[in-house]
Order: C-alpha cells, then sequence, then structure tokens
C-alpha cells in the first residue's frame, strides 16, 4: 500500500511552465507561515499610511452628521473574482462602521451570488454591532447582470437618493467612469477601489480618495488592525522584494546577453 | 456559531484548485473541471434570488407610491415583455431569442439604451479631463504634456518639421513610461490577489464568512 502511494506521488507532476511559479507561492507561503507566527508571539508591524482607507471613517461619519445614506457598490464581477472577495471584506468593515453610526447601508449588486454573499456579510456585521434591528435587507439589493443597465441603475439611485458617502470598491469596466462623474456631481466623498489598470485613471480623476491596484487587497487588513491579517500584507513586501532580485538579476544577465537566467526561471528572452 | 465547518471547507477546495492549477494528475483535474461546471449551475440557479429580489423592491415601491413608483411600472413592462417574448412565444424553437418580437426588442430598445449609456462617456471623459488637466502642480502639468503628446501622435493633424516625430513620442511615451507604472501595478496586484487567496484558504481572513474575526 505504501508503495502504491509513493508510486502515485512519483507520478504526479508540475504542469509545464508552472515550476517557477509553484516555487514563489512555496516561498510566499512561507513567508506567511513566517510573519503570522511573528504576530501571534506579539509581533507588531508597521504600514504605510493609505489616505483612501483613513477617509473611511470621516467618509461614514459625514453621511451620519448629514442624515444621509451610503452606497456601496462592489463591481461587476462574480463572487469567483478575488476583487470581489477584496470588495466583501471591506464591505464587512463598513458595515460594521455604518451600524455604530446607525447610518444606511445601500449595496446594489451586479450579480446575486454577490447579492446574497453581501446580505450575509452586512446582517452579521450588524448583529455584532449590536443593531440588527437597524438592518435594511432591502437595502442590499439586485439590479441586472447587463453593464449599461446596471450603471443607469446605480445612476438613478444616486441622483435620487443623493448618499453622502460613495464607495466603489472591485472591479470595473467601462462604466468606472460614468459612475464615479454621477457621484461626483451630486457631492458625494467617494473613495474607489481596483485592480483593474484601465480604470484606475478615471477614478483618480473623479473620486476624493483611490485605493490602487494592491491596495484594494491591503484594505482589510488595513481596517482590521489586527496584526495577524497586517502579517500577510508583510509577506506581499516579502514577494515583492524577491520580484526585485529576480528583475535585478534577470537585467544583469540580459544586459551582457545572457539568456541562461530567463531559461532558468522559464522566461523567454 | 462555529465557523470550523466552512473553514474546512474553504481551505479543501482551496488547495484542490491550487493543485489543479500546478498538478498534472487525472482526478485532480477532473474534479476541478466538475467544480466550475458546478459553480456555472449554481450561478444559473442564484438568478432566481436576484429576481426574487427585484420584484420584491419594485412591488414594495409600487405598494408605498414611493417617488419614482412609475419607473417600476417601466421595470415590470420590460422584464414581463422580454419573459413572454423569450420564453413563451417560442413556436416550438426553445432557443426563444430568435422569435422576431424579442429580437425587436432586443435590438430596438435594449440595444440603443446600453449604446446611449456608453455613449455618455465622451461626455464624462470631457469633463474628468477637464479638472485632471488643470495645470496646477508639476505633476498635473508633466500630466497634461503627457496627454496632449499622445493625443497628437494618435490622431496626427499636424504634419511636417517636428511634428512628424510625435507618432514615436507617442509609442515612446506609451512602451516606457506608461508600461513600467502599469506593470508596476499588476505586479502588486498579484501579489495582493495570491495574498488575499492564502489569507482565505488559512483561514487567516474571515469576513466573508459574515464579518466574524475569532
Amino acid at each position: 500500500m505504501i508503495f502504491n502511494f509513493l508510486n502515485l506521488i512519483f507520478q504526479i507532476q508540475i504542469k509545464e511552465g508552472k515550476g517557477p511559479v509553484f516555487l514563489v507561492l512555496v516561498l510566499f507561503i512561507c513567508a506567511l507561515v513566517f510573519f503570522l507566527d511573528k504576530a501571534r508571539k506579539g509581533a507588531s508591524f508597521k504600514i504605510r499610511k493609505i489616505a483612501g482607507l483613513d477617509a473611511v471613517n470621516e467618509a461614514i461619519g459625514r453621511a451620519t452628521e448629514m442624515g444621509k445614506s451610503i452606497l456601496y457598490t462592489t463591481g461587476l464581477e462574480t463572487a469567483s473574482h478575488i476583487a470581489t472577495i477584496a470588495s466583501l471584506t471591506i464591505l464587512s468593515r463598513v458595515a460594521k462602521r455604518a451600524a455604530r453610526y446607525g447610518t444606511r447601508l445601500q449595496v446594489p449588486s451586479f450579480d446575486p451570488i454577490v447579492m446574497t454573499l453581501s446580505q450575509e456579510i452586512v446582517r452579521e456585521s450588524y448583529l455584532e454591532e449590536g443593531m440588527i434591528d437597524s438592518f435594511r435587507k432591502d437595502d442590499i439589493f439586485y439590479l441586472t447582470q447587463e453593464q449599461f443597465a446596471y450603471t443607469a441603475a446605480v445612476e438613478g439611485v444616486l441622483i435620487r437618493e443623493k448618499p453622502a458617502t460613495v464607495f466603489l470598491m472591485g472591479y470595473f469596466y467601462a462604466e468606472s467612469l460614468l459612475l464615479a462623474e454621477t457621484g461626483n456631481s451630486i457631492g458625494a466623498i467617494q473613495i474607489a477601489g481596483t485592480d483593474a489598470v484601465t480604470q484606475l485613471p478615471f477614478f483618480i480623476v473623479s473620486c476624493d480618495y483611490t485605493l490602487i491596484g494592491e491596495e484594494l487587497y491591503a484594505a482589510s487588513a488595513y481596517l482590521s488592525e489586527d496584526s495577524s491579517i497586517i502579517s500577510s500584507l508583510k509577506a506581499q513586501d516579502f514577494g515583492k522584494a524577491l520580484l526585485w532580485i529576480f528583475l535585478f538579476i534577470g537585467s544583469i544577465f540580459t544586459f551582457f546577453g545572457s539568456v541562461k537566467f530567463l531559461s532558468i526561471i522559464g522566461g523567454s528572452s | 456559531m462555529s465557523n470550523r465547518g466552512p473553514l474546512a471547507v474553504a481551505f479543501i477546495a482551496g488547495m484542490l484548485m491550487i493543485g489543479d492549477y500546478f498538478l498534472d494528475w487525472g482526478p485532480l483535474n477532473s474534479y476541478a473541471e466538475w467544480v466550475q461546471k458546478y459553480y456555472i449551475i449554481i450561478a444559473a440557479f442564484a438568478i432566481v434570488l436576484g429576481v426574487a429580489s427585484l420584484f420584491k423592491l419594485h412591488l414594495g415601491k409600487l405598494k408605498r407610491k414611493e417617488d419614482g413608483w412609475r419607473y417600476s411600472i417601466v421595470t415590470f413592462f420590460g422584464f414581463f415583455a422580454m419573459i413572454v417574448t423569450g420564453l413563451f412565444m417560442t413556436s416550438g424553437d426553445l432557443t426563444g431569442t430568435k422569435h422576431p418580437w424579442n429580437a425587436w426588442l432586443y435590438t430596438n430598445v435594449q440595444l440603443p439604451l446600453g449604446a446611449t449609456m456608453f455613449s455618455l462617456l465622451a461626455f464624462f471623459i470631457a469633463s474628468a479631463a477637464y479638472r485632471a488637466f488643470r495645470a496646477r502642480s508639476l505633476e498635473a502639468t508633466l500630466l497634461l504634456l503627457a496627454a496632449c503628446l499622445v493625443m497628437l501622435g494618435q490622431v496626427p493633424i499636424l504634419t511636417g518639421g517636428v511634428f512628424e516625430s510625435l507618432p514615436e513620442i507617442k509609442q515612446w511615451i506609451l512602451d516606457i513610461p506608461n508600461m513600467a507604472s502599469k506593470r508596476a501595478i499588476m505586479i502588486g496586484v498579484g501579489l495582493g490577489m495570491m495574498s488575499t487567496a492564502l489569507k482565505i484558504i488559512f483561514g487567516i481572513e474571515r469576513t466573508y464568512l459574515g464579518g466574524s474575526e475569532e
């Protein structure tokens, strides 16, 4: 039986071209475990200030003071998209603060599964804050899976309800500027975050604060202020340092006309 | 409430999908294919939840005669028009979208409405560009300069002399500083994705389970 098991193990091979990525993943997991262990032993990690996330409390407070609502959209992707998952983790933090301040939170959804997840996440957040009576399930609603129909519907909500604060977090396409400019026109404080590189300029121009690329993924850890979650950001820094070393060595090798390093790490010349 | 069960499911499912991405092993690869098929099926059923939410919201608006309740009538009209022509007026052909009424509604109502929304982008780009291109700081001035060069290089109205090299300047801006910044962001995004995925698989990040951090 042991022989059969070992035979099976040796039969399994890493897919062609995936070796270097696998190595990076293993190193990344090692770094994650190392920093997590340090965090559990009481180490605290310093992370740089992210203006957009520092403004979350201020933005929710503004809505509370004005007696207006907060609008939060998770973007135009499904629950299987990692940016949507990151957005949902931020939604949880925002919902907790909104519940604490007694501010209405509206979440128009593009995808029914994301809507169901959002409803559960917001409900749990209200429950944890002891404000379950203020939770309004109908404020987390489904609109449509048609891109511009969704845009029109969210713009309609923005114009009619005039929320004081708008969060645009997740993956967006061409509708990013339409939503952000409409939010801007109603005078809402807007915090956007996306990993869609092509849409970032639109958010930067139209929103008060923009989380650029990885900041969207760091947001949940940043807002949690929990050192074990923040430790993952240190693992990301380790990953960046590793890539920087690879880039540096690769550049030197390529500069001298050698493609050996590139062929070792599975790149093309 | 104990989160151990969902955390275990997330861990096992996540590890198996990672395994499928990296390993060439028949049973694992078939499992991943099976999971992806089931995701599509579940997503199709989830639309019922979405439609129920939409109905509840608009019925409530109609009942309470809230501001803009007339728009809810338009929503119901559009919804039932597409359902009836798409699902029931099929003349035996179950691919209902072939019915001329359904196709007419799609071509003459849905498509132009979508195109109208999309065309609004031109006006919004103009207003956003006006704000972004005001040369109030060094960065904004550089942005303005780069944008002018790229636009002129893209649509070469001015020709001859120094203007001949505008397309080359545009290409250099796009290929070197622009591409370098894009790739830097993309590397950060890649690491962020990996980190988020691992945090969820290992149960470090639990907010997706409904806010609990314990």
